[in-house]
């Protein structure tokens, strides 16, 4: 186990720079997640990390030895990789013994760690089919079974959970989760999913076109977004940002008046971006009228997308809302919930 | 209701009309039917330029026939005088042996090719097609340019070698003696046929994930073992088939045989196609030609089935595709 430091890292593919200068301390045994939209560079800094990718600039550091000119064997590092890459013309044990027949391991380490690992997964049965013959899932556990059977110092992570259907992804979440928990080794893992980032990260790294936004555990990525891209990104559905002008300690958009957290509203007529999670919305008599354009009940919650005044909202309600498209319900913002924005930089107000 | 509205009542309204689709219509229906229209035309050009001149070629392969002769049934004579002909049997052996070192000399170069290829090369697309070159040329036209580049007096390669770089006294006599010609003949016919190995096992290498490179370098592979562990497994599938291929085109070769020595000398390059040719149309005694090229089959069926075996499918290519 060990702990890797990515220092101010920078990478360019000719004139393109894809990374900014990147940092970001990655505690020994912790689970990262880097996540952001497509393109932010996400994946780039991961296999710079395993060493398919040059450093341009800056360097990155895996058990306090920098590892910039180091050949990715060497690094001790293992991978899971997005399709899984698994040698189709192995069986599932040749897959997940190769790195070890290659480092010419006795024959009698090679299967008990081969049986570990497959214990460890659960493939005790599959063991000698090919991959082809496996399901999506049982696929994704031989890529981890192959990381594994290595005893890594870190494990990488590139998106494994993206080819998968929306249940098998669920459990699968649970299951590296709970890999993490047992072996303790350091996982640094790949998403553009949110929901994957929030649910199994100790902490998060949100990046966006090639920086990093914001890091921190998860729920404080969603009660404390360091800027508007954040505050977007994290939770779903995505935070209401309405554009409107802080006047006479009041929040103002078209006519709208909303209040403003802890009197924290900055000058008069300042512009600013008032963002509220729709789960922060309130049914209140007192609150602001708002029209009803569609209603989705999920069982747990209901999700009702409105306009005040011109501005779509989303809200979600844990009570069952019955109104019908056109109606008009009235909603107030639980106050110290609300996230204000510059409206020019993005960054965080309040 | 002004007239707009009841237009836009009547565009709304508008369903497409039931037609009857008619006796013809009815007819194209019908899956038997449309089975044999289709495939007549194929068959019949199969049947007319494939299975009659190969059966009439089986036919006059047991007749004694001659140009401006019609020939009599004489059963396996053609055969049987053959197997005392000594020229034949050098024909077949030489058959082997040319379609033997060929093949080597065109996958061993084929591949290498193809896997600098894979690499990223500056000018990859220039040189892709620079190497489809050999290719595009007319046999007929490469041979040509061959005979020169092999000619006693003229050959670039004596003068090169012999007045520019001083490496050796006389100029090579590449076509006038039996082994010098048998290796320019190899050399014209792989230098001819990379261009098909190297592109469709470029392709081939192109549809290996490059992923399982990655995978294979975390899992400490050197290139070596890269190549021996993955590209070669993975590429075997298309090899077969490339192989194949290769092999009948090389054993029935005729034109740049034809081309450049015309058998000789002494009858040392004969092909058993250009042999077949030799006697049956300048020689005129069509029987025997025909026995010769029904000779080829058996060889011809072997490395068919050898391929059949060679390509059946392997184990783990069995199952789906959906990852």
């Amino acid at each position: 186990m060990a702990n890797v430091s990515i220092r101010a890292v920078r990478k360019a593919f000719g004139t393109t720079q894809i990374l900014h200068g990147v940092d970001v301390e990655v505690e020994d045994g912790e689970f990262v997640i880097l996540v952001g939209p497509s393109g932010c560079g996400k994946s780039t800094l991961l296999r710079m990390i395993a060493g398919l990718e040059n450093i341009t600039r800056g360097e990155i550091a895996i058990g306090g030895r920098v590892v910039n000119d180091v050949a990715p064997k060497e690094r001790d590092i293992a991978m899971v990789f997005q399709n899984y890459a698994l040698y189709p013309h192995m069986t599932v044990r040749d897959n997940m013994a190769f790195s070890l027949k290659l480092a010419k391991a006795p024959k009698a380490v090679l299967e008990q760690k081969v049986g570990r690992a497959a214990d460890i997964l659960g493939l005790g049965q599959l063991l000698e089919r090919y991959p082809r013959q496996l399901s999506g899932g049982q696929r994704q556990r031989v890529a981890m079974g192959r990381a594994i059977v290595r005893d890594p110092q870190v494990f990488l992570f590139d998106e494994p959970l993206s080819n998968l259907d929306a249940k098998l992804r669920v459990n699968m979440r649970a299951e590296i989760k709970d890999l993490h928990q047992r072996l303790k080794t350091t996982i640094i893992y790949v998403t553009h999913d949110q929901i994957e980032a929030m649910t199994m990260a100790d902490k998060i790294v949100v990046m966006h076109a090639g920086r990093v936004e914001q890091i921190g555990a998860p729920l404080d990525l969603y009660d404390r977004p360091a800027n508007q891209f954040v505050a977007g990104f994290i939770g779903s559905p995505a935070m209401n940002f309405l554009n409107g002008h802080a006047r006479g300690g009041m929040f103002e958009v078209n006519g709208v008046r909303l209040p403003l957290p802890g009197g924290s509203a900055g000058e008069d007529g300042r512009p600013i971006v008032y963002g509220i999670r729709p789960e922060h919305w309130e049914l209140s008599d007192s609150g602001v009228p708002a029209t009803v354009r569609v209603t989705e009940p999920t069982g747990s919650e209901t999700q009702v997308m409105a306009r005040v005044g011109d501005t779509p909202v989303t809200c979600a309600f844990r009570e069952r809302v019955m109104a019908r498209p056109g109606e008009t319900i009235h909603i107030a913002p639980a106050p110290h919930q609300v996230h204000l924005f510059d409206q020019q930089t993005g960054m965080r107000l309040n | 209701m002004s007239t707009v509205d009841s237009k836009t009542v009547d565009a709304l309204n508008w369903v497409a009309p039931k037609r009857d689709p008619g006796a013809l219509g009815r007819l194209m229906d019908n899956k038997m039917f449309l089975v044999c229209v289709c495939l007549f035309p194929a068959l019949g050009l199969l049947i007319v330029f494939l299975t009659y001149p190969l059966g009439l070629g089986i036919y006059l392969a047991f007749t004694d026939t001659q140009i401006g002769h019609a020939g009599e049934w004489v059963g396996l004579e053609n055969f049987e005088s053959l197997f005392q002909d000594r020229i034949f049997l050098n024909a077949v052996w030489w058959t082997v042996a040319y379609t033997f070192f060929a093949t080597i000399l065109k996958f061993g170069l084929g591949l290498w090719l193809a896997l600098l290829l894979n690499h990223h090369v500056p000018f990859k697309s220039l040189i892709r097609a620079i190497i489809l070159l050999p290719y595009i040329v007319p046999t007929v036209l490469s041979a040509i340019a061959f005979w020169w580049i092999y000619d006693p007096q003229f050959s670039i390669i004596s003068y090169v070698l012999v007045d520019k770089l001083h490496w050796m006294e006389h100029y090579i006599d590449f076509l006038g003696t039996p082994w010098n010609a048998r290796w320019s003949l190899i050399a014209a016919n792989v230098w001819r046929g990379i261009p098909f190995v190297a592109i469709t096992l470029l392709a081939g290498l192109q549809t290996i994930s490059p992923s399982l490179y990655e995978a294979a370098m975390l899992d400490g592979a050197s290139p070596w073992q890269r190549f021996r562990f993955v590209t070669r497994p993975l590429l075997m599938p298309i090899l077969a088939i490339v192989m194949t291929f290769s092999v009948l085109f090389t054993f029935t070769d005729f034109q740049l045989v034809y081309a450049i020595t015309r058998g000789g000398p002494i009858n040392a390059t004969h092909l058993m196609a250009t042999l077949a040719f030799q006697r049956g149309i300048p020689g005129s005694h069509l029987g025997e030609g025909a026995a010769i090229a029904v000779a080829m089959i058996p060889f011809l069926i072997l490395a068919t089935v050898f391929s059949y075996f060679a390509l059946g499918r392997r184990k783990w290519q069995q199952g789906s595709d959906n990852d």
